[in-house]
């Protein structure tokens, strides 16, 4: 059959076999492979030992509570650290972007920092800290694993976040600081008022990833002893044998973690499409 | 010319690197003068205009506004670009606040005048260029010639006493200069000082009652339009003003 070359092409969107058939070819082919997968685990000779151990219901439901409490103190750490990064990130962001001359050592200062908290991995920060600080009893300060912990993962974050920022405030258009200083702003005026609104809404996708890395990387703190939910279930663990403690902690940062996921993906997309528009 | 000399300059020198871009500039801008500075890209416009904003340092020579160096302390917190505003190619507006917020921001943060105060003023200035109706929009949502004619309200929300435009139709659509050339013959029928860089040479001979070219950051040739379009002495001048007239632009 031959089409007129002039007529405007079919519109498929609405044709059901165009939504369906891939959606149809792509579930049997998730099927077909996860099943073949749980057949050839769970066909292992040793998949009953290992199921008892990893897999029991009945020590899912016993180490459950203890766990969910821990995973309590897990969020509350989270929320606590993601001010302090937010707040001590743009300190060190704002700190590097002055252009004063007079600012100059601080700025050097900053760039020390900055490079030794991400030179050094956070398990080792949290161990320097969390062990080291409360041995040295300051006076005036508190001693608790927990308090150091965390601000070890504060300063340790807050130096990737700052270079976030910093990323973010060299995005804008160099014309914005010469509109700023052509009105008489000073330069913390002009980064308050027009540069970090800026730089912020540029950051945002990426500093969503942040929240979410950071929200497993608390657990890093059960090193220390804080009873959080990897600690609380390594407890079970450790008077029971069973392992099953460690899936109801991994499925419980999962409950909260994938929709922190899909949210930070909504504002990568919702991100693209407004930069999209203004090119237009 | 007998007016005093609202600005002054004189020797203005300045290098990037050791390269001078402003090579000894002597100028005078009388009240309520109107100069158009034109030249090649690169021949040092911007870089004059910004000197004479407080945008841009310099090594050698003075900028007077009524007599009084404009590195001088007391032109210090604003109070220079209180008095000399300049407009950009480029418009700068900035993109997270309202038409209205940009009018007012620097009229409060900068110059403590009070919000409804401020506010007052802006509408005033978005009614004269008939912008009125987009106080609450954001710049994205404007059209070039729209940004810019708010650009404009933004520089002259402190009331200056001169303005600096530099190319400010230059960025936009052909269709959308008209509407922001109106202004700033409106703005000098109220006798506002200026000094205009434009490639719009009609414009310029136009509005201008004096204009300067400039190459390599000197001045070399400057005069009443007519003589300067019609009879220009410096060969140079003839030059640039023929590869103009080649592109059509005169
Ligand atoms: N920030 C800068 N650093 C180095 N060179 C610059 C800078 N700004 C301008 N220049 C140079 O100074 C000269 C004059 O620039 P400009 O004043 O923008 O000229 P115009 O506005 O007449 O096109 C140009 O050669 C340009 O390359
Ligand atoms: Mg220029």
């Amino acid at each position: 059959m031959i089409r007129d070359a002039t007529a405007p092409p079919r519109d498929r969107s609405g044709d059901w076999r165009t939504v369906l058939f891939p959606a149809l070819i792509s579930l049997v082919s998730i099927i077909a492979v996860f099943g073949a997968l749980a057949w050839w685990v769970t066909s292992s000779p040793q998949w009953p030992r290992v199921q008892a151990q990893f897999f029991s219901l009945g020590d899912m439901r016993a180490a459950f509570p203890r766990v969910l409490e821990g995973f309590w103190v897990s969020m509350q750490v989270w929320l606590t650290a993601l001010v302090c990064i937010g707040l001590w990130a743009l300190v060190l962001a704002v700190v590097r972007a002055l252009r004063a001359p007079l600012f100059a050592p601080l700025r050097l200062l900053v760039v020390i920092y900055i490079d030794i908290f991400r030179g050094v991995p956070v398990l080792l920060m949290v161990l320097l800290f969390g062990f080291g600080i409360p041995a040295l009893n300051l006076p005036g300060l508190p001693n608790a694993a927990l308090f150091w912990g965390g601000v070890a993962m504060v300063l340790t974050y807050a130096a990737y976040v700052a270079e976030i920022y910093r990323s973010g405030i060299d995005s804008v258009h160099e014309g914005q600081w010469a509109a700023a200083k052509s009105l008489g702003l000073t330069e913390w005026q002009t980064l308050r008022y027009s540069i970090l609104p800026q730089a912020l809404r540029n950051v945002l996708p990426a500093l969503m990833n942040i929240v979410v890395a950071l929200q497993k990387d608390v657990a890093l703190l059960s090193v220390l002893g804080v009873r959080d939910a990897v600690r609380e279930a390594q407890i079970y663990t450790a008077t029971t044998f069973n392992y099953s403690s460690l899936l109801v902690a991994a499925g419980l940062f999962l409950l909260a973690t994938i929709p922190m996921a899909r949210l930070a993906d909504w504002v990568a997309r919702r991100d693209r499409v407004r930069r999209l528009q203004r090119t237009q | 010319m007998t007016a005093p000399a609202r600005i002054h300059i004189q020797a203005l020198t300045k290098y990037f690197g050791n390269r001078p871009v402003l090579d000894g500039i002597d100028l005078s801008i009388a009240l309520h003068e109107v100069v158009c500075l034109i030249g090649a890209s690169g021949s040092g416009k911007s870089t004059l205009l910004r000197c004479i904003n407080g945008l841009e340092m310099w090594d050698r020579g003075t900028v007077r506004l009524d007599g009084v160096p404009i590195d001088d302390p007391g032109f210090g917190g604003g109070t220079l670009q209180k008095r000399i505003a300049i407009v950009f190619q480029s418009f700068n507006l900035f993109p997270t606040m309202t038409v209205r917020d940009n009018i007012t921001l620097a009229p409060c943060k900068v110059h403590g005048k009070a919000r409804a105060e401020a506010e007052k003023t802006a509408h005033h200035l978005l009614t004269r260029f008939g912008m009125a109706a987009f106080a609450a929009r954001y710049p994205e949502q404007l059209s070039g010639g729209q940004q810019q004619r708010v650009a404009i309200a933004r520089a002259l929300a402190t009331d200056p006493d001169v303005l600096l435009l530099d190319e400010v139709t230059a960025a936009l659509d052909p269709e959308l200069v008209g509407e922001v050339l109106s202004i700033i013959r409106d703005l000098k029928a109220r006798g506002l000082t200026m000094v205009i860089v434009t490639h719009e040479m009609g414009f310029a001979r136009d509005i201008a009652d004096r204009v300067a070219f400039l190459e390599g950051g000197r001045i070399l040739e400057e005069g009443a339009p007519d003589r300067m379009f019609l009879a220009p002495h410096n060969a140079r001048t003839r030059r640039f003003l023929q590869r103009i007239i080649d592109a059509g632009r005169l």
